[in-house]
């Protein structure tokens, strides 16, 4: 018994549910101290979400652009690198895919992999370039990757501002080509036939018109399983992982490191770009947006990362995680009054006892060591 | 003190487990307060688990701890600090981009005015204390700058300054010369003569028989004896490690060198502050042949090394090996023309400690087709790679192919990278400090693989601080004196004793 329990409490995704539990416990007595009932407020969060399936759509649809930036910072995390412009690449992805597909009319299916591809490469080397700069002139990540989320944004509302993208007296660029939207049943929920039909069936309208129910997270979890196969079973994750634990090593073993620094950031920039791609071809309006702060999925990207101690398949659920929360966290705000900071002090409790997992770790031994002395 | 005689350490019937393994079983150590008492086993025997138990570092799974006779609960090296117990790790815990006298006085800073870092003091006072001891440093010189010898001498200045009683040694002399290892030896017994007590791990035999009253032997996790070392042979001490017999010198044929192969010509290279350390170096190797360079740490070894693996730029000279010019390219171009390198710091330019063990073993050949095929790793491969290697150069505990290489103990950490370098058969290997800190059994069988290396018609420039190991293993020697090659020998032409002057920077007696 203590040995499975030892046991149990030695595996990364025990120490992770954990840290989830202790985060609820937290945001319990956060609530209590605020003087809302606990109870209710999580009975609440909960019953909102799945009160509605157009609310857990919504949570789904919220989920995808999380767990891309997610991926982004886990896979610079793996090679040793902190990317915090998760949010810059973010709206360069979104850039290219409104460029790209506002532009261009290709056939259904291959314009949206063009404007996937196109987000990809644009983010991927506005990441690289950060890696670059880190490569060739030892300027740290942290500090490039900061300066250029700024400058993405700065740029995102210039280019709106030009009387041939911007849209006339709105705050909107021109809008991604309809057949390369990536919602349900893009084409026939509009069409005289679909109408027709969720006229009849009253339940489904709500869904496919009420929600921008799409495939992003279909492709989101698909990513993730790539990124994971990329960094576990490819030559190349092996020498991106070999760089990140240990420099000197691969340095002297002939990795070329910078070269690695460089396209880690590349890929990292891409993967955050295809959450800005994702979330134009899938949500309206399906434009760019004249923004008046930072999009945040950047940085939520950086709390699903750590929440799952940077593996890319936790990703998809820390992120699920995370983004329920955000939506439970605005309907007890709205039905309750009680204040949606609890859930940052969730998210920061489990936050924190992931990085301490080694804590559970010795706990573990503890436990084991009890059970040798019973054995002698 | 209450307990004059007690021992200083008593150590009753302790267990640790590694998971499932079981890294010591019942041993048992006792000290004699002032004495040195040598800790003998082969690698991955469990000496530095034994010690880092007595420091607190780790927690026994059974077993009892008496200091000066009294029971104490071992629970963090702050209690055994507490207790004036002190221990200089096997690898060194430094900051690198530190001072010396940073790094020893940290955790014991001298403050004036309350709170203001008085580093003039703090560096006369180790300044004293390294002039007392006669461990020469190089107080300004950052941890990054400097030889693994000097951090070593860095680690025993940070435990003196703190006053130290019982002072726990992790194979300390691994690294220094034998002079400077004579002047150890005269350190620690003044300090005992003091009424402090030495524990010190060492493979090295010849040490143990010069500094220590007593020696206490375990193998494989188990408490074999302890002996009072005047009573042994050195070669009685190798036989009680290793459980069988060793020879300890190796046997080798006559080399039958060809054609050269690598050479370098006129090299001089700067050291991070500028300061030159290879000074217009020439030499070459011939194919089929063991070439050492004898020298005493702090010679230019270093950066000789790094300037060979391209890791530090060339300042003037050329390096070529079969006419290809290697200076101031890549690393990267340099093991793709066939050279493998055993570096002297194993944990940091040898293995990722928190990669397993298998995949350190391909860290230069990832990318072959016999591991990795359309950019895929091919893992049976690999871990089959991993188990025939373990078996071939014994690594201990022989299951730990997907275990992180953090888990091993120093000395089979060292035969993962020699296994790894091996691998390939490069042309030229490069062996700075191979067997450092392995144990004797170990040594007889890198020196005999190296022998097979070069009986296979390839290469190996070998350089070592132990003079032994140059003398036994080269078939050409050439002796390294800052920065440059001042002489050199045919095997046997010369003894120890004329090479150990020219070392120290001695003329030649006869003149070249
Ligand atoms: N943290 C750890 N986790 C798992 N196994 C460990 C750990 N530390 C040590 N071991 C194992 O315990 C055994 C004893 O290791 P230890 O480091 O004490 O050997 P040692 O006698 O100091 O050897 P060496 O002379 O090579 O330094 C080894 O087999 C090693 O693999
Ligand atoms: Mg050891």
């Amino acid at each position: 018994m203590g040995s499975k329990i030892a046991e149990l409490l030695n595996k990364t995704a025990t120490k992770i549910i954990l840290a989830i539990v202790l985060g609820f416990m937290a945001g319990a007595l956060a609530l209590a101290v605020a003087g809302y009932d606990p109870g209710t407020s999580y009975s609440m969060m909960f019953t909102s979400i799945f009160s509605s399936p157009q609310n857990m759509i919504q949570v789904l649809i919220l989920t995808m652009p999380n767990i891309l930036t997610g991926l982004s910072v886990a896979f610079a995390f793996k090679t040793g690198l902190f990317n915090i412009g998760g949010e810059g690449q973010y709206i360069v992805g979104a850039i290219a895919a409104v460029m790209v597909g506002g532009v261009f009319n290709l056939p259904p299916v291959i314009n949206v992999i063009v404007i996937m591809l196109a987000a990809f490469l644009a983010a991927g080397l506005y990441g690289a370039l950060a890696g670059f700069l880190k490569a060739k002139f030892g300027i740290h990540e942290v500090i490039t990757t900061i300066m250029l989320n700024w400058i993405a944004l700065y740029l995102n509302n210039y280019l709106i501002s030009l009387p041939g993208i911007g849209v006339k007296n709105t705050e909107y660029s021109f809008a991604i080509k309809q057949n390369a939207w990536t919602n349900v049943l893009n084409g026939w929920k509009t069409s005289p036939q679909g109408q027709a039909y969720l006229a009849a069936h009253p339940a489904l309208s709500p869904i496919l018109l009420g929600t921008d129910i799409n495939y992003g997270i279909i492709i989101a979890i698909v990513v993730a399983v790539a990124v994971s196969f990329l960094l576990y079973r490819t030559t190349f994750g092996y020498q991106v992982r070999a760089v990140g634990l240990n420099k000197d090593a691969a340095e002297a073993a002939g990795i070329r490191v910078k070269k690695s620094i460089v396209m880690t950031m590349f890929i990292a920039g891409g993967l955050a770009g295809l959450a800005g791609a994702l979330q134009m071809t899938g949500t309206l309006p399906h434009a760019l947006v004249t923004l008046a702060s930072q999009p945040g999925y950047g940085f939520n990207g950086i709390t699903v990362a750590l929440m799952a101690n940077s593996s890319p398949i936790g990703c998809i659920f820390t992120a699920l995680l995370l983004s329920a929360l955000q939506f439970g966290g605005s309907t007890i705000q709205m039905n309750l009054g009680a204040p949606s900071e609890v859930v940052n002090i969730m998210i920061g409790v489990i936050v924190f006892f992931v990085a301490v997992a080694s804590m559970f770790t010795m706990i573990s031994e503890r436990i084991k060591r009890r059970r040798v002395k019973i054995a002698d | 003190m209450k307990n004059q005689q007690a021992d200083a350490v008593e150590m009753q019937s302790i267990y640790k487990y590694f998971d499932n393994f079981c890294a010591l079983n019942a041993v048992n150590l006792k000290v004699r307060r002032g004495s040195i008492h040598a800790l003998l086993g082969e690698n991955g025997a469990g000496k530095t688990t034994l010690m880092n138990i007595l420091y607190g570092l780790y927690r026994p799974d059974g077993g009892k701890i008496l200091i000066n006779g009294e029971p104490v609960e071992m629970k963090n090296p702050n209690v055994a600090i507490e207790h004036k117990i002190g221990m200089v790790h096997q690898h060194f815990k430094l900051v690198e981009n530190f001072t010396v006298v940073q790094n020893i006085i940290l955790g014991q800073e001298v403050v004036k005015a309350g709170c203001v870092l008085d580093l003039a003091r703090a560096r006369k006072q180790v300044m004293d204390l390294s002039k007392t001891y006669g461990l020469a440093v190089d107080p300004d010189a950052k941890i990054e700058d400097i030889s693994v010898g000097m951090q070593q001498r860095v680690e025993i200045l940070k435990a003196l300054y703190r006053g130290v009683e019982i002072l726990i040694l992790d194979e300390p002399t691994a690294v220094l010369t034998p002079q400077e290892i004579n002047e150890l030896v005269n350190i620690m017994h003044n300090l005992t003569e003091d009424g402090k007590t030495i524990i010190i791990i060492t493979h090295k035999l010849k040490e143990i028989k010069k500094s220590s009253e007593y020696c206490t032997i375990i193998r494989r996790g188990k408490y074999i004896d302890t002996v009072v070392v005047k009573s042994v042979s050195e070669q009685q001490l190798a036989s009680m490690m290793v459980g069988r017999e060793v020879s300890l010198v190796v046997a080798k044929a006559k080399a039958d060198p060809g054609d050269i192969i690598f050479r370098i010509d006129n090299l001089t290279v700067e050291d991070n502050r500028k300061i030159e350390r290879v000074k217009e170096l020439s030499l070459y190797v011939k194919r089929g042949e063991i070439v050492g360079i004898a020298g005493i740490d702090g010679n230019g070894q270093k950066e000789l090394v790094e300037a060979i693996t391209c890791l530090t730029k060339v300042k003037a000279g050329k390096i070529s090996i079969n006419g290809a010019e290697l200076q101031n390219t890549s690393p990267h171009y340099v093991v793709e023309n066939g050279i493998a390198t055993i570096h002297e710091d194993r944990q940091k330019r040898g293995l990722v400690l928190d990669f397993p063990v298998k995949y350190n073993l391909i860290l230069e050949n990832y990318n072959k087709p016999q591991f990795a095929g359309r950019s895929i790793l091919k893992e049976p491969a690999i871990h089959q790679f991993a188990e025939d290697s373990i078996r071939r150069y014994d690594i201990r505990p022989e299951d730990c192919a997907s275990e992180p290489a953090r888990a091993l103990s120093g000395g089979n950490q060292q035969k993962v990278i020699i296994a790894r370098e091996l691998s390939e058969n490069p042309e030229l290997l490069l062996a700075f400090q191979p067997t450092r800190g392995l144990d004797v059994g170990a040594i007889e069988f890198i020196h005999s693989a190296l022998i097979k290396h070069r009986d296979s018609g390839h290469s190996i420039l070998l350089i070592s601080f132990e003079l032994d190991e140059i003398m036994n293993v080269s078939d050409r020697i050439c002796v390294l004196y800052d920065g440059r090659i001042v002489a050199e020998f045919l095997q046997g032409e010369v003894d120890e004793n004329e090479i150990g002057l020219l070392m120290a920077g001695g003329e030649r007696k006869n003149g070249i």
